[in-house]
C-alpha cells in the first residue's frame, strides 16, 4: 500500500482551460523559434536525427547548436512520458503512487543548502520582573556536514507529514571530495530514513555506485526498478533555454538507467524569464517539455516528472523571492500546466525569504504551503525547515513545518456530511434541547477518540510568554531519541565492501 | 464481591461511563453497568459511603486528574467523569445523611443579572459536583436580592459569580455589596469567574478569589478548605 498523502478533491486553478491551451501553443512556438541554445552535442545529435533543426551557433567559447523542436516530436515525447510515476521507499509502505490525472499531493522534504542552522537557548532575566527568567532561542549558523545530514533524515523519518526525502544540507566535511559525496549523501540519506530518497548528483562518475548501492538495498537490478528507493533530479535546462552541457549529459545517463528523474527548471521573472506571468508560464513549460522531449528521446517510457520551481526577482536585490506571492501564483499555474499532459507535478512551496525561524519565515512558508498545496501537485517539495531561500537549514523549523502540515492535512479531509450523520445530529439536537445545561459535549468524546476533531497545535505555550521554539526543540530532540531502522547490518556490510568512497563513521554495524 | 463493585466503579469513573448506555474512552466497558449502577449495587450491597466515595469515585477521579495534567484527557473526558461522580453522589445523598457524613460543602453559582452566558458556568457546576460539592445552580441572569435570598436561606459554604461581558461584571461587585448591607458577606466565600474578570478585578470588587476555570475553582475550594482545618 503507498503512502496517502492528502487527495485534493477540488484542486485549486487560477488559470481558465483557454489560458492553459494558449499557454501551451505558446511554449510549442518558443520551442520552434527560438527554440533551445544546446551545449550537448550528443543531446544536439539526438535531437537532430528526429527531426529537430539544428544550426551552430558561434560562441567565444563552448560549442553550442540552435535547436527548434517540430511540435509533433515535443507532442509524442508527452505522449509516450508515463503518466503513473512510482518512487519507492525501503519500507514499501512508504511508496509514493503519483498519477498525473489525480491531485494527491505528497510533501517531500529538501533541498540542499550550504547552511545549518542549530538553535541554542539563552536565559534572560526580564528587566521588568527581575524574578522572571526568560528562554529566547540564538540561531547559529555554520556549514553543513554528513552528520547533519544523518541528523536531518533521522527526524523527518518521524516527522509525520513527511512523505519523502531530499537531502537538506550539503555535506562539506573535511573527508568529502567531489569523488565521494554523492555516495555519502545517498548513504547517509538511505540509511537513516525508511522514506523515498531523491537527489541530484554531483558528478556523473558516481552515477553507477550509486544506483548500484540502491539495487544492494532493494535486493537486486529487477528488485529495485521494481521498487525504485531512489530518482533524481536534475537542472538540465539553464533559463532561458539553454540546454547545459553537464547535466544534460547526466540527465540522458539517468534517463539510460530507467529510474524516475525530475525535469527541473527554476526561471525568475524579471531576469531570466519575462516579469509577466504570461510570459514565465510559457517559457518555464517549454524549458520542461523540452527536456521530458529528450528524456523520451533516450528511453521511450522514462519515468519522468514535470518539476518546476519558477520564482520572481526580488526588487531591491535582483535575487530569488521564495515568499512573494507572484511565486506561488507561478507554481499554482504550474501544477495546471503539468496535470494538462498527465503527468506528476513536482512543485515548490514553504521556501520563505526569512533568514531565520520566526513571524516572518512563518506567514511566508504557510501561505505557500497552503494555497500550492490546494492546487493538487503530486510532488509537493515543500521545504521543511528551509531559510533564507535555498541557503540554510534548521531542524527546528522543520519540526515546526510537520506542525503547520498537519493542520493543512487535517483542513483537507473531506467533509463527513452523510444522512445517518445528520441523523446523529438531529437526535443529539433534540435530546440535548430538553436538559437544563444544554451542552453537547458528552457528543465529543466519541467524534475526538476517532480523529475527528483537529488536535491543538502542538507547541502551544500555557503563559503569556511564546514558547514555541522551546517546545519545539523539545520535540526535535524527542524524536532523535528515537531509534532509526537502519540497512540491515549484512546489506551495510556488502555496501562498504563494494561501494567505493564510504566513509567509514557512517558504518553502523561498527557501532 | 465488593471489592470487584470498587474496582468496577474506579474503572467507569476512569473512562467516564455515567450509565450502561454510556460510551468509554474504549470498547472494554461497552454494555456493562456504569457509574450510576453500579454505585446503586454498591449501595445495595452495603458497602460504606466512605469506600465508596473514597476507593471508587474520588481514586478514579485522582486518576482522571493526572490523565488530563498529562494531556491524555481532554475537558470532554473530565466532564464526562465528574458528571458521572456527580451523579452517583445524588445517589449517595440520602446514605451520607444518615451516616451523617458531610459533603465537601454547599456551593451557590449563578450567572449575575444582565449576562445570558453560561456554558463556564455550567462545567464549573459538573467539575464541582464531580469533586463532591454539593451544587445549587442559579442559572443565568440572576438579580442580586435573588442571591442575597439564597446565601440567607441556604447558607452555602461559597458563592460563585459568573461574567463574560464587561458590561455585566460590575454586577458582582453589587452582589458583594448587597451580601455585606445584608450582614451575609462573612457567612460565604465568593468566588468569580469569567471572560471578562480578573484577580485584579477580583480584588477591586472584594471577592474571596478569582479562578480562570473549574480546575482553578477545585484547587482554590482546596486551598480553603486546608486554611479551614
Amino acid at each position: 500500500m503507498p503512502r496517502e498523502g492528502i487527495k485534493i478533491r477540488i484542486p485549486y486553478e487560477r488559470l481558465t482551460k483557454e489560458q492553459v491551451s494558449q499557454i501551451h501553443t505558446a511554449s510549442l512556438e518558443i520551442l520552434k523559434d527560438p527554440g533551445l541554445l544546446s551545449f550537448n552535442e550528443e543531446a544536439t545529435e539526438l535531437f537532430h536525427s528526429n527531426g529537430a533543426s539544428v544550426a551552430k551557433v558561434s560562441t567565444d567559447g563552448s560549442p553550442c547548436w540552435q535547436i527548434k523542436l517540430p511540435e509533433a516530436l515535443v507532442l509524442s515525447a508527452v505522449e509516450s512520458a508515463p503518466k503513473t510515476v512510482k518512487l519507492g521507499a525501503r519500507n514499501p509502505e512508504n511508496t509514493l503512487l503519483m498519477k498525473g490525472d489525480e491531485a494527491r499531493v505528497y510533501f517531500i522534504t529538501g533541498s540542499e543548502t550550504n547552511i545549518w542552522l542549530d538553535v541554542d537557548f539563552q536565559a534572560y532575566i526580564k528587566k521588568s520582573k527581575p524574578g522572571t527568567e526568560v528562554q529566547i532561542p540564538e540561531f547559529l549558523p555554520r556549514r553543513g556536514t554528513v552528520a547533519d545530514l544523518c541528523k536531518s533524515a533521522h527526524v523527518c523519518e518521524h516527522l509525520q507529514t513527511v512523505d519523502g526525502y531530499i537531502r537538506t544540507v550539503n555535506i562539506q566535511d573535511k573527508d568529502i571530495t567531489e569523488d565521494n559525496k554523492d555516495v555519502n549523501k545517498f548513504f547517509a540519506s538511505l540509511n537513516n530514513t525508511t522514506k523515498h530518497v531523491m537527489s541530484g548528483l554531483t558528478t556523473l562518475k558516481q552515477l553507477d555506485n550509486v544506483i548500484h548501492m540502491a539495487e544492494l538495498i532493494a535486493g537486486g537490478k529487477e528488485q529495485l526498478k521494481a521498487n525504485p528507493i531512489i530518482s533524481f533530479i536534475t537542472c538540465l535546462v539553464k533559463s532561458p533555454l539553454q540546454m547545459v552541457n553537464d547535466t544534460t549529459h547526466t540527465f540522458m545517463e539517468v534517463c539510460r538507467r530507467g529510474l524516475p528523474v525530475v525535469v527541473s527548471s527554476s526561471p525568475q521573472a524579471g531576469t531570466t524569464a519575462p516579469i509577466k506571468e504570461a510570459g514565465i508560464m510559457a517559457q518555464i513549460n517549454a524549458e520542461v517539455l523540452a527536456g521530458i522531449t529528450l528524456s523520451q528521446l533516450v528511453n521511450k517510457g522514462t519515468p519522468v516528472i514535470y518539476g518546476t520551481v519558477p520564482v520572481r526577482a526580488r526588487m531591491d536585490t535582483l535575487g530569488d523571492s521564495y515568499g512573494c506571492v507572484e511565486t506561488s501564483q507561478y507554481h499554482i499555474d504550474c501544477v495546471q500546466l503539468a496535470r494538462f499532459y498527465n503527468i506528476p507535478n513536482y512543485s515548490t512551496s514553504g521556501v520563505c525569504d526569512a533568514k531565520i525561524p520566526g513571524q516572518q519565515s512563518s506567514i511566508e512558508r504557510l501561505f505557500s504551503d497552503i494555497v500550492v498545496t490546494l492546487s493538487g501537485p503530486q510532488f509537493l517539495h515543500c521545504a521543511y525547515g528551509l531559510l533564507d531561500c535555498n541557503s540554510v537549514f534548521c531542524l527546528l523549523q522543520a519540526v515546526l513545518d510537520d506542525a503547520h502540515f498537519q493542520m493543512i492535512k487535517f483542513f483537507l479531509t473531506p467533509p463527513v456530511i452523510g444522512a445517518e450523520d445528520l441523523e446523529q445530529s438531529l437526535k443529539q439536537i433534540r435530546e440535548v434541547i430538553t436538559t437544563p445545561q444544554k451542552l453537547f459535549i458528552q457528543h465529543i468524546r466519541s467524534v475526538l477518540r476517532k480523529g475527528g476533531v483537529s488536535p491543538a497545535y502542538p507547541f502551544e505555550g500555557n503563559l503569556e510568554t511564546d514558547n514555541v521554539f522551546a517546545l519545539a526543540n523539545d520535540r526535535m530532540n524527542e524524536l532523535l531519541a528515537k531509534p532509526v531502522e537502519h540497512i540491515d547490518s549484512a546489506t551495510i556490510e556488502t555496501i562498504f565492501k563494494e561501494i567505493p568512497g564510504l566513509l567509514p563513521r557512517l558504518n553502523t554495524n561498527t557501532k | 464481591m465488593s471489592q470487584d463493585i470498587i474496582s468496577l466503579l474506579k474503572e467507569n469513573v476512569i473512562q467516564g461511563r455515567k450509565t450502561v448506555d454510556s460510551e468509554g474512552i474504549d470498547e472494554t466497558l461497552t454494555g456493562t453497568p456504569g457509574v450510576i449502577e453500579l454505585t446503586q449495587s454498591a449501595i445495595d450491597n452495603k458497602i460504606p459511603a466512605d469506600v465508596i466515595i473514597g476507593q471508587g469515585l474520588t481514586a478514579g477521579m485522582t486518576v482522571v486528574g493526572e490523565k488530563f495534567a498529562s494531556k491524555e484527557y481532554f475537558i470532554p473526558d473530565m466532564l464526562a467523569s465528574a458528571e458521572a461522580v456527580g451523579a452517583a453522589m445524588e445517589l449517595l445523598k440520602p446514605v451520607l445523611e444518615a451516616s451523617n457524613v458531610e459533603s465537601a460543602g454547599k456551593f451557590v453559582i449563578a450567572t449575575v443579572k444582565g449576562d445570558m452566558h453560561d456554558i463556564g458556568k455550567n462545567i464549573v457546576a459538573i467539575l464541582l459536583r464531580g469533586a463532591g460539592y454539593e451544587v445549587t445552580d442559579m442559572g443565568v441572569d440572576v438579580p442580586e436580592d435573588e442571591i442575597v435570598k439564597i446565601v440567607k436561606e441556604e447558607k452555602p459554604d461559597f458563592l460563585g459569580l459568573s461574567a463574560l461581558l464587561t458590561t455585566t461584571m460590575i454586577e458582582m461587585g453589587v452582589v458583594i455589596k448587597a451580601l455585606s448591607e445584608n450582614g451575609l458577606r462573612n457567612s460565604v466565600k465568593v468566588l468569580i469567574g469569567g471572560a471578562a474578570v480578573s484577580e485584579e478585578f477580583a480584588g477591586e470588587i472584594g471577592a474571596d478569589a478569582y479562578c480562570s476555570d473549574g480546575f482553578h475553582a477545585i484547587r482554590v475550594l482546596d486551598s480553603f478548605q486546608k486554611a479551614k482545618a
